[in-house]
């Protein structure tokens, strides 16, 4: 069973991480709400509202946006051409094909949220010359690019190296901080979790088995010994 | 009632043809991922083959019977040159290209195959009768037909059940699945891929000839031959399921049937039929009847 | 991401194109005519080949406009050009908007297979159809008037020169505008990553749909115009290897650029009318023998070769200019 009656509440400004051990369901609990996958049985509820059977298009213009614990990008395009096409998806009818895709607001702002990335450095060069640690930024920027309710971060540093790793989540951290933005993150290593986690929710077999401060659910022994593997 | 059993008997016959037309088709896609555009010129090319092999048979003054077996040399003979030929030298340069071009290449070959034809053949028709009028006819509700139509139906059948159970039951069969369920994995645990690309594609190479050579005896085979029958794979391996064996045979039911149905009852809608029933499984079924979605994992 | 070429090559080209009905003898205006109306269509295959999706079936389009021609002058007496041209791409846009309900679902081999259906139907229909549609002896456009218009035989030529000129002018600009576009850029994206795509908000299947039906005015447009300046209409204008062909030029110009697809059509036609004649049974041969060498050695088609040439030429001229 991937995902036994989940049920989750998180309030507005939250900072949420999720642990659980490979298999335990954290990557197919968010494909499940964002629509990805649909449930063999049972229904799923976001924000009060029954949205089964919705696909990841209208469950992200509900305001739920996600990023991939491997990076989706557009290999051929340039970095700041991929953060305007996010702009550009929230025209009310979709995009456009008259007015350019380079046009002055949208500039502005592609560049100002590359630069809280830390990635405006790369804005013209493909996205196939960004390292790994830039690929994730990049993953996660087009996401919060599109001014979700609610962020959904799929294992922001994995994949990257140890000494990479504290810096990506310190500019994560401080960019959803700094919009007041509620996100949930999905995450392996406990030392990032304990860090930056207010409140962790541990996934077991498809069920949360605990949810508080991380201090406290990672100390918990059945969480050890499941996630762990060790008491 | 008559109309009935000539409908159902000219769709079989139909049917054994189409499916022998497909089956290569389906099965280089299924392990290779690739539609191989070149395969109605294979087909033309171990029609006219046949025909070269076995008149020449004939002028010689040799047993009649044996060209039958001259069908199945012309078959192989094409299969084991062209095939490894084109696989080695072409298309193993597009792997892990963008699927446009995979396309493209193949079509470049079909192209270059039509033409070869022409300058080898030249383009006047050709045709050998012997295999077909030397088993003698029968009658079925006043219609005559050739006893080598129900061999070729049988030969269908029986090759068909050959290719599941060498797919299904050996260990070259299993290696392959394996190949296409994960190249990488495969590699890992010692599988030769090439080796499994290139038998794989000689296969279809080969049942694209034996197709064209059976057809031979009944038809003129002349340039052009490639064209229509590209097309009609195309048809009943994308209603049956690309890459799969049970699909082709399904979809080369269907087809064969509902043309039979048209040449007899609504002769103009005989062309249109085949695209109009490939249209609408793929509306309701995108994947084709037997066919499998894949979706990625994120 | 685009850098600036040369300004003076395209100038030169569309200079040349200007003056083409002056200075060459008619066979030759009759070809760089054929090649530009040809491009229109072919430009339409271009923009899926960016999206990484072949289509072997937009001579369905081009066979609409075509017989839109035919039915307008076999039923109303009407050829006129001008008023025909935007009919025919309305048409070729609608029949677009019909099937492209069913197409935009697909990628991949069942795109160009679908495509492919589509366009083999119309051609069976217009086949069959004879006391309709003329069959194999097709239909003919009598004299093609210009708003009223009928020029005198001599400058026929040249009135259907200036204007497939300018049509494909046009859409040149059009679809450089398109391209430049948030949906231009989004059908890049589709061969890229879908699933981006769709969680941005954007649906995949609109953006493949608009692009589909833009092509089929593009179709339609390329039909008519061919129409007018062969001057008779046959079935085979929705036959596969039409459609091939289109592919075929979009690959030899270089898909990747608007102004490539029109080498490339100006080149086959060309060559094809030479090798026809001379080589009959070799010509497809020399296509196919071609498109592999392109595929496998210079993928970015005849453009990006002048491409490289111009960089190379510009490097020169800057290291003199330092010398």
């Amino acid at each position: 069973m991937a995902a036994d009656r989940i049920s989750v509440e998180i309030g507005a400004g939250e900072l949420v991480g999720i642990v659980g051990a490979n298999g335990s369901g954290k990557t197919t609990f968010l494909n499940l709400i964002t629509g990805y996958l649909t449930p063999e049985a049972g229904r799923i509820f976001l924000m009060g509202q029954d949205r089964t059977g919705l696909p990841p298009r209208v469950i992200t213009r509900l305001g739920v946006a996600r990023s991939f614990q491997i990076p989706q990008l557009y290999t051929n395009l340039s970095v700041l051409e991929s953060l305007l096409l996010s702009l550009a998806a929230q025209a009310d009818k979709g995009a456009g094909f008259w007015r350019p895709l380079y046009r002055h607001p949208w500039i502005d702002e592609g560049m100002e949220t590359l630069g809280r990335f830390g990635l405006e450095a790369y804005a013209h060069r493909p996205v196939n010359e960004l390292p790994e640690g830039g690929r994730k930024l990049l993953d996660i920027a087009l996401s919060f690019a599109l001014k979700p309710n609610l962020l959904l971060m799929d294992e922001p540093t994995s994949g990257v190296s140890i000494r990479d790793k504290f810096q990506i989540m310190d500019t994560l951290i401080k960019v959803v901080q700094e919009s007041r933005l509620t996100t949930i993150f999905v995450e392996h290593d406990m030392d990032v979790v304990q860090r930056y986690g207010r409140r962790v929710l541990a996934f077991n077999d498809g069920r949360v088995i605990a949810d508080g401060r991380p201090e406290a659910v990672l100390a918990d022994p059945d969480v050890r010994k499941a996630v762990l593997g060790r008491v | 009632m008559r109309l009935l059993t000539t409908i159902a008997m000219d769709g079989t016959v139909f049917a054994a043809i189409l499916f022998l037309i497909s089956v290569g088709l389906t099965l280089v896609f299924g392990v290779l991922r690739i539609l191989n555009v070149a395969h109605g010129g294979l087909y033309a090319f171990g029609a006219f083959t046949a025909t070269t092999l076995a008149v020449w048979l004939l002028d010689l003054g040799a047993n009649p019977y044996l060209t039958y077996l001259m069908l199945l040399v012309a078959a192989v003979l094409v299969g084991v040159i062209a095939g490894p030929l084109i696989e080695r030298v072409f298309l193993q340069r597009v792997y892990g290209r963008a699927e446009a071009i995979q396309l493209l290449l193949t079509f470049s070959i079909f192209l270059i195959l039509d033409d070869l034809i022409k300058l080898i053949w030249g383009t006047k028709p050709l045709f050998v009768s012997a295999p077909y009028t030397l088993l003698g006819e029968f009658s079925l509700s006043g219609i005559r037909y050739s006893w080598y139509q129900v061999v070729l139906i049988a030969v269908a059948i029986v090759f068909g059940g050959v290719l599941v159970w060498a797919v299904r039951g050996t260990r070259i069969g299993k290696i392959a699945v394996s190949v296409i369920n994960d190249r990488e994995i495969s590699q890992a645990i010692g599988i030769n891929v090439n080796r499994v690309y290139v038998g794989s594609f000689t296969l279809g190479a080969f049942c694209a000839a034996l197709g064209g050579a059976l057809i031979a005896p009944t038809i003129a085979v002349a340039p052009g031959f490639a064209v229509d029958a590209t097309v009609l794979a195309f048809a009943v391996i994308a209603i049956g399921g690309m890459g799969n064996l049970e699909g082709a045979a399904l979809g080369a039911l269907i087809v064969g049937l509902l043309r039979a149905m048209a040449v007899h009852l609504l002769p103009e809608a005989d062309l249109v039929v085949i695209y109009v029933a490939m249209i609408a499984v793929l509306v309701f079924r995108p994947q084709g009847l037997f066919g499998q979605v894949e979706l990625r994992r994120i | 991401m685009e850098t600036k070429r040369l300004p003076l090559a395209p100038a030169v080209g569309a200079g040349l194109l200007l003056v083409v009905p002056l200075v060459l003898p008619d066979w030759m205006k009759f070809i760089v005519t054929l090649a530009m109306a040809k491009f229109v269509a072919v430009l339409a295959v271009a923009l899926f080949l960016r999206a990484n999706l072949v289509t072997f079936g937009h001579a369905m389009f081009y066979a609409v406009g075509a017989y839109a021609v035919g039915f307008s002058v076999k039923w109303f007496g009407f050829g006129d050009v001008v008023v025909l041209l935007p009919v025919g791409a309305l048409l070729g846009a609608g029949v677009a908007a019909l099937v492209g309900l069913v197409i935009a679902r697909y990628r991949e081999v069942f795109f160009a297979m679908l495509n492919l259906a589509f366009s083999m139907m119309l051609y069976g229909v217009l086949l069959k159809l004879y006391w309709l549609t003329g069959g194999t002896d097709g239909l003919g456009v009598g004299v093609p008037t210009f708003l009223g218009y009928a020029p005198p035989r001599e400058y026929l030529r040249d009135f259907l020169y200036y204007t497939t000129l300018g049509v494909a002018g046009i859409v040149i600009y059009v679809v450089h505008r398109f391209l430049a576009s948030p949906l231009g850029f989004y059908l890049r994206a589709l061969a890229d990553n879908e699933i981006r795509i769709e969680y941005s908000g954007e649906s995949a299947r609109r953006v493949l749909y608009h692009t589909y039906v833009v092509s089929g005015a593009l179709g339609g447009l390329a039909g008519v115009l061919v129409a007018f300046t062969v001057g008779h209409i046959v079935p085979e204008y929705s036959f596969w290897i039409q459609s091939g062909d289109f592919v075929f030029v979009a690959l030899l110009g270089g898909y990747g650029s608007v102004v490539g697809p029109l080498i490339g059509s100006i080149a086959f036609e060309f060559i094809r009318t030479y090798a026809s004649k001379y080589f009959p049974n070799e010509w497809q041969m020399a296509l196919g023998i071609i498109m592999l060498a392109i595929i496998l050695f210079r993928p970015g088609g005849l453009w990006a070769i002048y491409e490289a040439l111009a960089a190379r030429v510009g490097r020169r001229t800057s290291e003199r200019q330092r010398a």
